[in-house]
């Protein structure tokens, strides 16, 4: 069964692009960057032009790039960089809807007696700028905030907490993982200092990311060792992952007109036809600013397990918040932290769209959803006078 | 993914028994929105009310909730109310081949779904079960211990049980208690203690003499029930090879295998069993 893939906020395929760019780099080119020979030194050439590469797609300058292992290490080295610049502060800041890359460190430091405030979003997944001026104080090291949430999609206005945060003297990161490639970044007019993104959101592969820091910003290395990454991020370059990350940010850069045109109108023909097929849903996030390519919409009355099992069957892959797919056992912290009424929290479904999705999938997603929750509702014990009223 | 069985997939995709009977005899709701899942089985009895003649559902939940609602109709549909009674939620689980632990849970939902509509018929101390409320599971009697899922001391301990739970982990696969905010893990783990402190006290009760078969019997008891859960705790385990007379040999595995405080491990086994079984024992480890 060929797969119609919807969950690209999950991982990507890799573009073949890529591939080819990297793949030279095992065999045949697998010189360690750091060498005095010539055979090091080709491939460390190729690593500047993915350095460069990446720096272009983020508006920043090479040396402001730090290539990581993933996302979740960006989000990690950014955070604990902070608290060893600034060992007098004791303060964070976050928001209750991070990935866990940024949730978990900090509440894991709480236990060394950080003082953590984690900002609340309203019932579309914004956030208060009032609460967060409020929060920052001059015990903050740093401020973390996502770009887009993963989720549901929902774009923090980040240039405008950014600056509220650099006011009050605390550092600014934020994990960008699901914007980089998506919505158009500027590093070089903006206030951020600090700034994650992952290889495999955006068609290089699993196992690459990077960490923007602004020069001048302070920063002490998480993994410490050899010169590498000028002596920011210790261990040998993944050389062709890196080289596949150089690529795929020319690639978005190349593509960002497309995500937000064709992929956009894909995902709002998506969820217009949804809505109309399928009654009592809800768009979360659906009165915020969202990602081109993000639908999260939740359905009363069904579990989100079902709907992703039935969906498999017809070769559909996509994602949802509900608590009985992830082996947690309530909805997630993000719908949960909306306040997304219990009636459809555990029937939250994600598609996520790439540049690769097509009109004809998206035609089989609309063919194929709403019969797949008529089926469940039947067979649901609540609701019944509810939706028979339609 | 879940590693569902082809038997939970396919009872998923082609559930039996969907829908509801409207002259049921005997209803039972267990569950709610809130919760995530949540289970309305409906029974008809025969003439002389004592044989289940059709049994149907309606489930609001994960693919093996469905599964094991299913299942559960199939199994119950011919039985007397008290031949359904005994149906374990292991059994449902071990009709659809196995469950992932973590789904345990979904087949405890069924069995409880079964006692209280069969309760409920009867008319015996009929459970309070208050589905208006956010939180289903509330059955009469006990002290609620899990609040976000409104699971009682009772019922925890019935399930740690009848399933022979040994870690808080393995409670929140089977019943949820615990899976949200987690405030009540401690008390979980006394719960557990509680059941197995119980159990100790009935093997405790041995007679003055022991024959043979009786020996080996309590010293395959104890070994389960109080050694290998405290290995467990450290990633553990051991495997029973053989005994003769006083003689228990045992293998030492995970963890403990290689380990180099086995020494110490063969020790506290030989204590146990003197303490638990008789005096005279010796334990000794073998490679095998």
């Amino acid at each position: 069964m060929k797969e119609i893939y919807l969950d690209n906020n999950a991982t990507t395929k890799v573009d073949e692009r890529v591939f080819e760019e990297m793949r030279p780099y095992f065999c045949e080119l697998y010189g360690n960057p750091s060498s005095m020979h010539f055979f090091g030194g080709q491939v460390q050439k190729k690593v500047d032009e993915a350095r460069s590469r990446v720096a272009a797609l983020l508006g920043a300058l090479p040396d402001e790039i730090v290539f990581t292992a993933c996302g979740t290490e960006s989000d990690n080295a950014a955070i604990r960089s902070a608290i060893e610049v600034f060992p007098e502060k004791r303060h964070i800041v976050t928001s209750r809807v991070e990935h866990p890359a940024v949730l978990t460190q900090c509440r894991n430091l709480t236990k060394r007696g950080y003082r953590v405030t984690e900002l609340n979003v309203d019932s579309d997944g914004r956030l208060d700028m009032k609460e967060l001026a409020a929060a920052v104080d001059e015990d903050t090291a740093i401020v973390s905030l996502m770009y887009a949430n993963n989720e549901t999609g929902v774009v923090f206005p980040i240039e405008e907490a950014a600056k509220i945060v650099k006011e009050k003297g605390a550092l600014f990161h934020t994990d960008a993982v699901q914007a980089v490639g998506k919505i158009p970044l500027n590093m070089a007019a903006s206030s951020i200092d600090m700034l994650s993104l992952s290889g495999h959101k955006l068609h290089a592969p699993k196992g690459v990311g990077v960490l923007y820091v602004r020069r001048g910003t302070p920063f002490r290395p998480f993994l410490v060792g050899g010169h590498q990454e000028r002596g920011r991020r210790a261990g040998t370059e993944n050389t062709a992952s890196i080289i596949a990350m150089g690529k795929a940010c020319e690639l978005a850069h190349l593509h960002m007109d497309e995500e937000s045109g064709r992929v956009r109108d894909l995902r709002d023909r998506l969820e217009r036809e949804l809505t109309a097929l399928i009654p009592n849903t809800r768009i979360n996030g659906g009165g915020a600013d969202r990602l081109p390519n993000t639908l999260s919409i939740a359905m009363e009355f069904v579990e989100g397990e079902g709907i992703l099992l039935l969906l498999s069957e017809k070769g559909i892959c996509a994602s949802s918040g509900s608590a009985c797919t992830s082996g947690s056992l309530e909805p997630s912290h993000v719908l949960r932290a909306m306040g997304v009424p219990f009636t459809c929290a555990h029937g939250s479904i994600r598609f996520s769209l790439s540049r690769f999705t097509t009109d004809a999938e998206i035609d089989a997603v609309i063919r194929e959803l709403p019969p797949i929750i008529k089926r469940l509702r039947d067979m649901s014990p609540f609701g019944r006078e509810f939706l028979s009223k339609q | 993914m879940w590693d569902y069985t082809d038997k939970v997939k396919e009872h998923f995709l082609n559930p039996r028994n969907v829908g509801e009977i409207v002259d049921a005899d005997a209803v039972g709701e267990v569950g709610s929105l809130a919760c995530g899942d949540a289970l309305k089985l409906f029974l008809k009895l025969d003439e002389k009310k004592e044989r289940i003649v059709d049994a149907k559902f309606q489930t609001f939940g994960c693919g093996s909730a469905i599964a094991s609602s299913s299942a559960l109709t199939e199994m119950v549909k011919g039985k007397t109310l008290d031949e359904a009674l005994k149906v374990t939620n292991q059994e449902i689980a071990d009709f659809l081949g196995g469950l992932p632990e973590e789904k345990m849970h979904c087949s405890v939902m069924g069995q409880e779904a079964l006692e209280l509509a069969i309760a409920k018929y009867r008319g015996v101390e009929a459970p309070k079960h208050d589905h208006d409320h956010d939180h289903g599971h509330v059955e009469g009697g006990g002290e609620i211990v899990c609040k976000c899922f409104g699971l009682t001391d009772v019922f925890l301990k019935k399930v740690i049980q009848s399933n022979k739970l040994h870690t808080a982990e393995q409670v929140t696969h089977f019943t949820k208690a615990g899976g949200a905010c987690g405030g009540c893990i401690p008390k979980i783990k006394d719960l557990i203690a509680e059941v197995m402190g119980e159990e100790k006290k009935a093997v405790q009760e041995k007679p003055a003499k022991l024959t043979n078969l009786r020996k080996m019997q309590l010293i395959q008891e104890v070994l389960e029930n109080e050694v290998r859960p405290q290995l467990w705790a450290d990633g553990g385990d051991l495997e029973l090879i053989d005994i003769d007379g006083a003689n228990v040999q045992v293998a030492f595995r995970k963890a403990c295998a290689g380990c180099a405080s086995s020494g110490y491990t063969a020790k506290f086994v030989e204590q146990k069993l003197r303490e638990l079984v008789s005096s005279d024992i010796v334990v000794q480890e073998v490679q095998q």
